[in-house]
């Protein structure tokens, strides 16, 4: 019991029915801190808690959720994230992605369709080192890395229906 | 950069309580035992860390992680307006509420390149449906915008999440 999954299974994604729907749409925030948690949000939808915690793993391996648990916040525990964004000609484009990808700090990159092409999400645990490896990161691609830090967050939900 | 450091009382055992769970809670009837096992404390010690990271916001949520790809949200927009800077808060507010828009951020200008100083991401089936909600911010901002761009996303080339190492 208490297995962690990795969740990195590949796997056509089964049908997410009523009570799927159900635990994604009411369980985004809210988990109870309490000795039988799962037993405890089951009761709210309807369910058992062995039928809660099973359909948890369930949705986990088809990869519809992410994880399940805590969402913390990367400045609160004393890191720093940024995002940057890069200018990459086309036919240097892969070669590129795989030198910025090799860098452990950088958590995400997306191609985006845009002059700034490559935009990436810098993640350090201490804030120093978000500008040092911007630095780096500039020396292997050859290209200037605009950094664009959050300087104020607008509150947002908890949005995504399933 | 970040606004604030962690809180000053954030321990050794907070740190090891955040690496044993940034991958998930244990999925068993008694996690936060399951925890306190692993981690050679009390249950009672791992439920009062974890209600004080969800009061002082070092956990965002507790819960389910979606996948937005999964659950059918297959375009993503990254729409970025050029703001009036005194019309920036409320403009913030406003969008950061629309249910649609899952991230908004005021960042800095880089002109002359990139003359946008609100992000607000928006999620959709696809495009068409992506656009049709830029609209809708477009119209509501028609007052306190400049320019405006979409970026869409054309391959997520990395996701890896923060990971603290132990």
């Amino acid at each position: 019991m208490c297995q962690r999954r990795s969740g990195s299974t590949k796997r056509r994604q089964p049908p997410v029915d009523n009570i799927d729907r159900a635990i994604i749409n009411t369980l985004q925030g809210g988990f109870p801190i309490r000795e039988r948690p799962y037993a405890a949000a089951a009761a709210v939808i309807g369910i058992t808690e062995q039928e809660l915690i099973q359909r948890i793993e369930r949705l986990i391996e088809a990869q519809t959720l992410s994880r399940f648990g805590p969402l913390f916040n990367a400045e609160k525990l004393g890191g720093a994230v940024c995002l940057c964004a890069m200018e990459v000609p086309a036919d240097d484009f892969d070669r590129t992605a795989g030198r910025v990808n090799a860098f452990v700090e950088v958590a995400h990159n997306y191609a985006r369709d845009h002059p700034f092409n490559m935009w990436f999400v810098l993640a350090t645990e201490y804030p120093p080192d978000i500008a040092e490896a911007a630095a780096r990161i500039e020396e292997a691609t050859g290209y200037a890395v605009h950094e664009f830090p959050k300087i104020d967050e607008f509150y947002v939900g908890l949005k995504l229906d399933a | 950069m970040p606004e604030k450091l962690r809180a000053t009382n954030f321990d050794e055992l907070d740190r090891r309580i955040v690496v044993a769970t940034q991958e998930g809670l244990p999925l068993c009837p008694r996690p936060y035992h399951a925890l306190a096992e692993r981690l050679g404390t009390s249950a009672a010690e791992i439920m009062s860390r974890l209600e004080a990271m969800v009061a002082d916001g070092t956990i965002r949520r507790l819960g389910a992680i979606p996948n937005h790809y999964a659950l059918g949200y297959r375009a993503n927009g990254m729409s970025v307006w050029d703001i009036h800077d005194n019309e920036l808060q409320t403009a913030g507010t406003t969008v950061g509420a629309l249910d649609f828009v899952t991230h908004c951020y005021h960042r800095p200008r880089r002109p002359p390149a990139w003359p946008y100083n609100l992000f607000a991401m928006v999620h959709g089936a696809n495009r068409g449906e992506v656009e049709e909600k830029v609209a809708q911010i477009a119209d509501i901002l028609k007052h306190s915008a400049g320019a405006h761009d979409v970026l869409y996303s054309t391959a997520i080339l990395k996701k890896t999440g923060l990971r603290i190492t132990a």
